[in-house]
């Protein structure tokens, strides 16, 4: 809400700078967005009248005017203005004048004629944002030759506040004034809002059918009104200090009471109102054009005000635009009612509409306001614009309306929640300048919420209010106390950052992505997977959850090559999210994809591009960070983002946790990669299970080892070989390295030559060759009858 | 014995002019060997009158002496040139990079996340996790926002369907640690959070970190000491100015917003402050007992306090980024600045 410094200071004025006023209403949760001066710097300009108005002789968008500024003799000046006319109050620059923008105003000379000043626009003044057609036109009864700043009261700020959800109450210079009272212990002085004695007795009839949402409306007829009069200067400049446009009066001063009270209004042309008003929900079909002219279907549940033959207005959000307030109108119909914030919560949003009015009504207004600011609407329309009042209409179904909130506040409480004891006057005084009514209780008080305080309930609410009014900063700090107790440590659990920090040493550089990706790339990653689909993305780039790391690493991999990076190495871990949203599971992963050279181009060797067994390393190592290797797996599957022929399915404890391989050259196609790139992705949690070591005593007596090359089919997977030889070489077999693996010049086609290093040890004994011999043997066996492998000579 | 003189000035000579360690052992052969020159001589001694033996004796010792400290002293020498000349030869550019991957690096973000978990769980906080696609219920409803609340419009939410969401804050995890542990409770929910809003300044997926304590007898005031513990930690500052407003949550009560002195501009106006010489980076609150009621903890017995944060936020201000949208770019040259 953005209000005019003056004007609150007409409700309120502590012996506070604009700055220190902003700062204190700041650090009492009204937080001050914005200090704006609602003028230009300017001076030297006064109210001045047009005296005559002549064409100019050698131009013809000019004129050449005299004009009286108040000083002795008229004054000659050449203007530019359309609409500048004899007879017409100005504003008048004089020659030393300046203008904003640091403009001076100096004798010049106009296609030879000579001009001595400048008669003002709105613009030209900074009294409005955008350019001016013509010059400011004031009231004939402004004072000649008076400083203009002074007539306008210029001096002055538009302050705006950014309020809460909560304190709707604030959304008037009231509500704002009752803070700033509170806070400076400062009286606050409201404006006169006296009934106004009516002057006919003709009563619109009123039939509020919705009670419950409606529960108090407030009407008055007034006949005779002169709605082409013209608003006063000062409701304009305190409107326009408002960020409202003045409209005619009839709008203008409906918009200014509720700035001032809080309580919108709206005004009916009673002339095409048919019977009566109804409050009552719509029905269906029903059909409304709006005053910003579009034309909307009602659903049933939206609260309306109708006439006794169609809807008139969505009760607290918009009037419609037949029966609105036009030049022609003579009898208004005035309405004032407490719609309850619940008829009104998202009925703006569901139309796409957000007014004044309805973002008051969401928050609560004041149900004990409508008469009060009827009164002040009523002697304002009076003053402005004449008339005959008629006599109140009341709606009022006290069942309805909201109970006041009644709350015990325990000085214990309170010490205990703030961290200390405040002084009971100092409490209760605080409370009552809010306009809480405060009565001491046992230990505490007793107190009853305002009407125009929906937020404060409970207790808490009532110890937030003296925290902030005594003010935050005031408050004790400490640091909490707690028990020092031991949690328990999972030793044999690797965390996610040991994981992240291994990958960092291996080279990679980590990648946070979105969790929520473009369909078509992960239809070409992952055309089988389900994962849940968002109903309101932001863009459909990212509307589907992914179910996989890939489609972001890849993204990110092809925005980096997009850039002139060739190498790139990327893992991220985060949720990937699989299967409907009633069957769904979220699982944390860790992903990594890398491209181009294996390491850093260098002045040492050569570049040799990335490849699996690389990648394989990089991800053996995060196994062997669990210390347990042995419960990890690879074998060769098919995945569809993959190579078929590079592509390997994780085995975590014979449990499927991911993927490792080369991406699918024909996925590099569709998605425009053009270089290999080599990822995996695996499941977080089996990362980090790894185990507790267990030391095995280190034995004295020497090893024994003997290398052993076997031909077997290429098709033979080396794990497989693997297992057969650990399988059976005996309780003493200390240690397995696989040396060598060929193919070519030397071994059969489709064949291929593996090397194995079998290692013994006993820990008792020194082995003899026999034994060796025997287990070689029984290994050798085994290999031919298993794999038809072949001993190399 | 009388040509010892010219036997000793001629092994001499050709011990100068040995230009090898084998040359050296070939002449101390020669000369010092069992069957040497020198040696021989001694083998003579026996032919001179008895008186004169002594003598000889010791002429032919100091010669004998005299001729292996040169040979030693030749040997040290060849020694260190042959060292000096093997040196020069593997003299190496040193200043040549080294060999093997260039270490690779965190994102910011989690750079910032980890310090900032560190912070608390030094202290006796856990880390708590959550699942990011939530319910309407843990989202919104069992921290006191209702359907109809105005504060869902503070947050715009995606949705998969009626009460299925992404989550828009880390909160929820806070509601799922209650809802099964028992007080005394010290957490920190860090994750990713979701809001529809994209522009300069909000990407639809950031990063919250968010804290919780529970226990008896935990005031505002154990609040006020633990942030600013906290951001005097998290910016290395203990002299930073740190302020308490109040604002509103529906799931805090009192609740407050931290503003920081702006770290820019040390709170002298700046653009990235707004010139008002102070930085909002937290909001902060005392647990509203009707999240408390909905977790069935006992809120006469106990009470906390929540805090939350965004690790962008923080993390713009700790390294100076200027650009929110870098952060989910993963452009390498980006990224490697925080390695």
């Amino acid at each position: 809400m953005k209000f005019s410094e003056q004007w609150l200071r007409e409700w309120v004025s502590p012996q506070l700078d604009t700055q220190a006023l902003a700062d204190q209403v700041t650090m009492a949760g009204l937080e001050i967005d914005a200090i704006d001066p609602v003028a230009g710097a300017f001076d030297g300009v006064v109210v001045a009248e047009v005296l005559t108005r002549d064409p100019h002789p050698d131009a013809d968008k000019l004129s050449v005017c005299t004009v009286n500024d108040g000083s002795a003799d008229p004054v000659q000046v050449v203007c530019g203005a359309p609409n500048v006319a004899a007879g017409q109050k100005v504003p008048f620059a004089r020659v030393g004048g300046v203008l904003p923008g640091d403009f001076r105003i100096k004798k010049a000379k106009l296609r030879g004629v000579e001009s001595r000043g400048m008669i003002c626009a709105e613009s030209e003044l900074g009294l409005a944002e955008d350019a001016s057609p013509g010059i400011m036109v004031l009231s004939t009864s402004a004072p000649t030759g008076e400083n203009f700043r002074d007539y306008m009261a210029l001096d002055d700020n538009a302050i705006e506040v950014d309020l809460t959800p909560n304190r709707g109450d604030c959304l008037s210079l009231k509500g704002v004034a009752r803070e700033v009272g509170a806070l400076n212990r400062a009286a606050v002085t409201p404006p006169d809002t006296q009934p106004v004695a009516a002057s006919h007795d003709t009563l619109l009839p009123v039939d509020v059918e919705a009670e419950a949402l409606c529960p108090r409306y407030v009407g008055r007829l007034i006949r005779n009104v002169n709605v082409t009069a013209a608003t006063p200067l000062w409701m304009v400049e305190r409107l326009r200090r408002s960020g409202i446009r003045s409209i005619d009066p009839v709008v203008d001063i409906t918009n200014y009471v509720m700035l001032e009270l809080g309580q919108p209004l709206h005004a009916f042309d009673r002339d095409n109102l048919a019977g009566g008003i109804v409050v009552r929900q719509a029905r269906d079909g029903e059909q409304l054009t709006l005053l910003d002219g579009q034309t909307i279907t009602l659903r049933p549940e939206t609260l309306l005000i109708a006439d006794h033959d169609k809807p008139l207005a969505i009760a607290g959000v918009m009037g419609g635009e037949h029966s609105g307030v036009s030049s022609s109108t003579s009898s208004i119909f005035l309405e004032s009612a407490f719609f309850t914030p619940l008829a009104v919560a998202g009925q703006a949003r569901s139309y796409g509409l957000h007014t004044d009015a309805s973002h008051r009504f969401e928050r609560g207004v004041d149900p004990q306001l409508a008469a009060t600011a009827i009164e002040r609407a009523t002697s304002l329309l009076l003053e402005v614009c004449g008339g005959e009042p008629g006599p109140l209409v009341d709606r009022t179904s006290a069942a309805h309306l909201p109970e006041p909130s009644r709350m015990t506040l325990r000085a214990s409480r309170l010490e205990k929640v703030l961290g200390k004891a405040l002084e009971d006057h100092h409490v209760s005084d605080i409370l009552t300048r809010l306009g809480f009514a405060v009565s001491d209780a046992d230990h505490g008080w007793n107190v009853t919420a305002p009407s125009w305080r929906f937020d404060a309930t409970i207790e808490e609410d009532l110890i937030e209010e003296v925290a902030r009014i005594h003010g935050y900063n005031n408050l004790p700090v400490r640091r909490p106390a707690a028990r020092l107790g031991l949690r328990p440590d999972n030793e044999a659990g690797v965390t996610g950052s040991q994981l992240r920090r291994q990958m960092v040493a291996r080279g990679y550089q980590e990648a946070i992505t979105y969790s929520f990706v473009a369909p078509e790339l992960q239809d070409v990653l992952l055309p089988d997977a389900v994962s849940p689909t968002l109903a309101n993305p932001i863009s459909t780039d990212l509307s589907v959850m992914r179910a996989s790391l890939f489609p972001g690493l890849v993204r990110a991999l092809m925005h980096n090559l997009n850039r002139q990076q060739s190498r790139v190495r990327l893992f991220e871990t985060g949720l990937v999210f699989n299967g409907h949203l009633d069957h769904l599971t979220q699982t944390p992963m860790l992903g990594a994809m890398a491209c181009g050279a294996r390491h850093p181009e260098s002045w040492s060797g050569h570049p040799e591009t990335v490849d699996f067994y690389d990648v394989k390393g990089d991800l053996e190592s995060l196994f062997a960070l669990g210390g347990c290797p042995d419960d990890w797996r690879m074998e060769s599957a098919r995945h569809p983002s993959l190579h078929p022929g590079q592509c390997a399915r994780i085995l975590h404890r014979q449990r499927e946790v991911g993927w490792l391989g080369t991406l699918h050259p024909d996925v590099g196609r569709q998605l425009g990669l053009k270089v290999d790139a080599v990822g995996f992705e695996v499941s977080l949690e089996a990362l980090s299970d790894g185990g507790i070591p267990g030391f095995k005593p280190l034995s004295r007596y020497p090893e024994v080892r003997r290398d052993l090359a076997f031909i077997i089919d290429r098709d033979v997977p080396v794990q497989a070989l693997l297992d057969t030889a650990v399988a059976n070489a005996g309780e003493h077999l200390s240690d397995t390295r696989l040396f060598d693996v060929y193919a070519g010049q030397g071994v059969a086609d489709g064949h291929k030559s593996i090397a194995l290093g079998l290692t013994w040890q006993h820990p008792s004994r020194t082995l003899n060759d026999e034994e060796i011999n025997q287990l070689v043997a029984s290994i050798v066996e085994q290999m031919q009858h298993e794999f038809n492998a072949e001993l190399r000579g | 014995m009388d040509h010892l003189p010219t036997l000793v000035s001629d092994a001499r000579s050709a011990i100068q002019a040995a230009q090898s360690v084998a040359a050296l052992d070939e002449l101390r052969v020669r000369y010092l060997g069992k069957k040497g020159q020198v040696t021989a001589l001694l083998k003579e001694l026996g032919g001179l009158p008895a008186e004169e033996r002594p003598a000889a004796g010791e002429r032919i010792n100091q010669a004998k002496k005299t001729l292996a400290d040169d040979i030693e002293t030749q040997r040290q020498q060849l020694q260190k040139a042959a060292l000096e000349a093997r040196l020069a030869e593997e003299e190496i550019d040193v200043t040549l990079p080294g060999r093997g991957q260039r270490q690779g690096g965190l994102h910011p973000v989690t750079r910032t996340l980890e310090r900032i978990e560190g912070l608390f769980t030094r202290i006796g906080f856990d880390v708590a996790v959550g699942p990011e696609i939530e319910d309407d219920y843990h989202n919104f409803e069992a921290l006191n926002i209702p359907a109809e609340h105005p504060a869902r419009g503070m947050a715009d939410t995606f949705y998969f369907d009626a009460t299925r969401l992404l989550r828009t804050h880390t909160s929820p995890v806070q509601v799922r640690t209650m809802e099964t542990t028992e007080p005394p409770i010290r957490i920190v929910c860090p994750g990713r959070v979701y809001r529809s809003d994209s522009d300069l300044t909000h990407t639809p997926m950031f990063h919250q970190i968010e804290g919780l304590l529970v226990d008896e007898d935990i005031s505002f005031a154990d609040l006020k000491g633990t942030i600013e513990d906290f951001l005097h930690g998290f910016f290395e500052r203990k002299d930073l100015s740190v302020r308490f407003r109040p604002s509103y949550f529906p799931f805090t009560e009192p609740s407050a917003e931290v503003d920081i002195e702006c770290v820019i501009c040390s709170g002298d106006g700046c653009r990235v402050c707004s010139h008002s010489g102070w930085l909002e980076v937290m909001g902060c609150g005392m647990v509203h007992p009707e999240v408390f009621r909905h977790s069935a903890i006992d809120a006469e017995r106990y009470s906390g306090f929540a805090f939350g944060m965004g690790a962008e936020r923080l993390a713009m201000l700790r390294y100076g980024v200027d650009d929110l949208r870098l952060f989910f770019d993963n452009d390498l040259r980006f990224l490697r600045q925080f390695a």
